[in-house]
């Protein structure tokens, strides 16, 4: 009764696959002379040393480590502060929860133009009330605003799996901690993040496979200016905007070994769980 | 011994939580708010919070201008159609893992797993290439295929982890007191399988209406849902942010409500089951 599943999923894997790795050894422009012969590594090597190759490497590292940053450090502080006695809590939890909700081209357009416009965005006026310059937030602070988009919208998915994991924790050890004369800051150290590891590990393994391929969020706000060309973005115009299929499947086929480097960690984690 | 809790502090978390909240949701409430002004108030200066004219013409000008209902048609159409696609072709691979469960079994969930590792972007050409090819670029029935796929691993995994709940005890008992198969599974295993099921459809809905990757690359005006709907308000002409903003509220405020009584199934659905 698995059959229909594996075989849909084995081929959605492997035909597309197999073409990217067929096509990334050839000289192939569709819109210029389409299939001109075998080329050997040389789109694996041209990739690399294009100019923008190091630039896109960066850019993409700078997105997701700020994005994994302030999605998990703010996320596990505004978990812990759900999980404290309140007024309002499941209310609290919708309002936090609702931008992973909000489709990806919605939010970075409504941030794009509504808060970051350097003529009307209400940052702008923020800025002017007190007394600074507004930025060009796109041209000037391009990966900042990107980071910011991209953190909005993941750090309820960051705050939700934390939330979940702290409920988890027993909470007879840690008022035992605190009849000890235990700190708050002793017993998040020595309790609380010991048991939230295995969490912000998955966390930060899911967020960053997702992070790796973002494309909407860059699509509507910079198409790729300003220095905010992924990875992924380079290969998207390569393929489809410059119309190079050899060049751009030799980047696929790095970006497919980049995301299965992190995805083996993550297995590995899902595994040792399923056997309990 | 509950922890004492002094009125103090609870109303400090009260406070300092119900702050950060609509925080985090501000840039949704500004949206919603946004799209009942007219354009001169949307860009007031200082902007105006409560105190507008209240308007529903950029909801009318929307659908006018852009067509809206077609494009909710065809998200609907996509999203469901791939979920529930998706659920045929899972319910029995789940089904079999969770209940007949082999050797392999886990090695099978965690490849399935590894194939939603893949990069979108690595593969984009030759999918592009084939939906030329079967003349499935911009068709619904072609988003719904490739919908389904992506979201396949998680179907398959959210349905094997609500079904391993099931006890097979109460399968034994039902077959002592001389149930058939069929019965068995009509009975006894269906009534108990639904929550799970009508959890992980949900879930698989809200990603399918917001994935923004495929959406945008594979459709062009037929089949265009709402993801590109939006982004077509990328390059404005003129005074527009009312009704940008309406055009976003329409196409977040389904899936917002959906969201919402989400929330737990999120966790699962998205670590596979390694938080708990």
């Amino acid at each position: 009764m698995m059959a229909p599943a594996v075989m849909l999923l084995l081929g959605w894997m492997l035909v597309p696959l197999i073409m990217t790795l067929y096509f990334s050894f050839k000289k192939y422009l569709p819109l210029r002379g389409g299939d001109l012969g075998w080329v050997g590594f040389d789109n694996y090597v041209r990739f690399v040393s294009s100019s923008s190759f190091w630039p896109s490497v960066s850019t993409t590292l700078i997105i997701v480590g700020g994005v994994l940053a302030i999605t998990l450090i703010l996320g596990t502080l505004l978990a812990l502060l759900l999980d404290q006695p309140m007024w309002g809590q499941g209310m609290v939890r919708i309002l936090v929860i609702a931008p992973f909700f909000v489709m990806p081209t919605v939010s970075a357009l409504v941030w794009k133009n509504m808060f970051m416009d350097a003529n009307y965005g209400l940052l702008s006026y923020l800025w002017e009330f007190f007394g600074a310059e507004p930025v060009q937030w796109m041209s000037q602070a391009s990966l900042i605003s990107i980071i910011t988009i991209v953190s909005w919208q993941w750090l309820p998915f960051a705050t939700l799996i934390l939330l979940t994991a702290i409920q988890s924790l027993d909470h007879e050890q840690l008022e035992a901690s605190e009849m000890d004369g235990a700190t708050t800051l002793k017993r998040f150290w020595y309790i609380i993040l010991p048991h939230l590891s295995r969490a912000i590990t998955v966390v930060l393994l899911i967020q960053t496979i997702f992070l790796l391929s973002i494309f909407a969020e860059i699509f509507v706000t910079t198409a790729g200016a300003f220095g905010s060309k992924t990875l992924t973005y380079l290969i998207f115009q390569r393929v489809l905007e410059s119309q190079n299929v050899g060049l751009g499947s030799a980047g696929g086929v790095y970006a497919i070994i980049l995301a299965n480097i992190v995805a083996i960690f993550l297995m590995r984690i899902v595994g040792q769980n399923l056997d309990k | 011994m509950a922890r004492a809790v002094t009125f103090n502090r609870k109303t400090g978390n009260t406070i300092l939580a119900w702050s950060i909240g609509l925080l985090i949701f501000f840039p949704i409430l500004w949206t919603i708010l946004t799209s009942f002004k007219t354009e001169g108030q949307a860009i007031a200066d200082p902007p105006l919070f409560l105190m507008f004219d209240w308007t529903l013409e950029n909801y009318a000008i929307v659908q006018e201008r852009s067509d809206y209902l077609r494009f909710l048609t065809n998200s609907i159409i996509i999203a469901g159609g791939s979920t529930l696609l998706g659920i045929v072709v899972a319910v029995p691979a789940a089904w079999s893992m969770a209940f007949v469960p082999s050797k392999r079994t886990k090695d099978i969930l965690l490849w399935m797993l590894s194939t939603k590792m893949l990069p979108a972007v690595g593969v984009l050409y030759p999918i592009y290439l084939i939906f030329i090819e079967l003349g499935l670029l911009d068709t619904k029935i072609g988003l719904v295929v490739v919908l389904m796929l992506i979201n396949l691993p998680i179907i398959v995994w959210m349905l094997y982890t609500y079904f391993r709940e099931i006890p097979s005890e109460i399968l034994e008992a039902a077959r002592m007191d001389g149930a058939s198969l069929r019965s068995e599974i009509l009975y006894v295993l269906t009534p108990m399988a639904i929550p799970g099921i009508a959890s992980t459809i949900l879930l698989n809905f809200i990603l399918a209406w917001n994935e923004a990757f495929w959406t945008l690359n594979l459709t062009a005006a037929k089949a265009a849902p709402l993801t590109a709907f939006i982004a077509s308000y990328s390059s404005p002409e003129g005074l527009f942010y009312a009704k940008l903003s309406a055009a976003s509220t329409m196409a977040i405020a389904p899936i917002l409500i959906l969201g919402w009584f989400s929330q737990k199934q999120l966790v699962r659905g998205l670590t596979f089951g390694a938080v708990k």
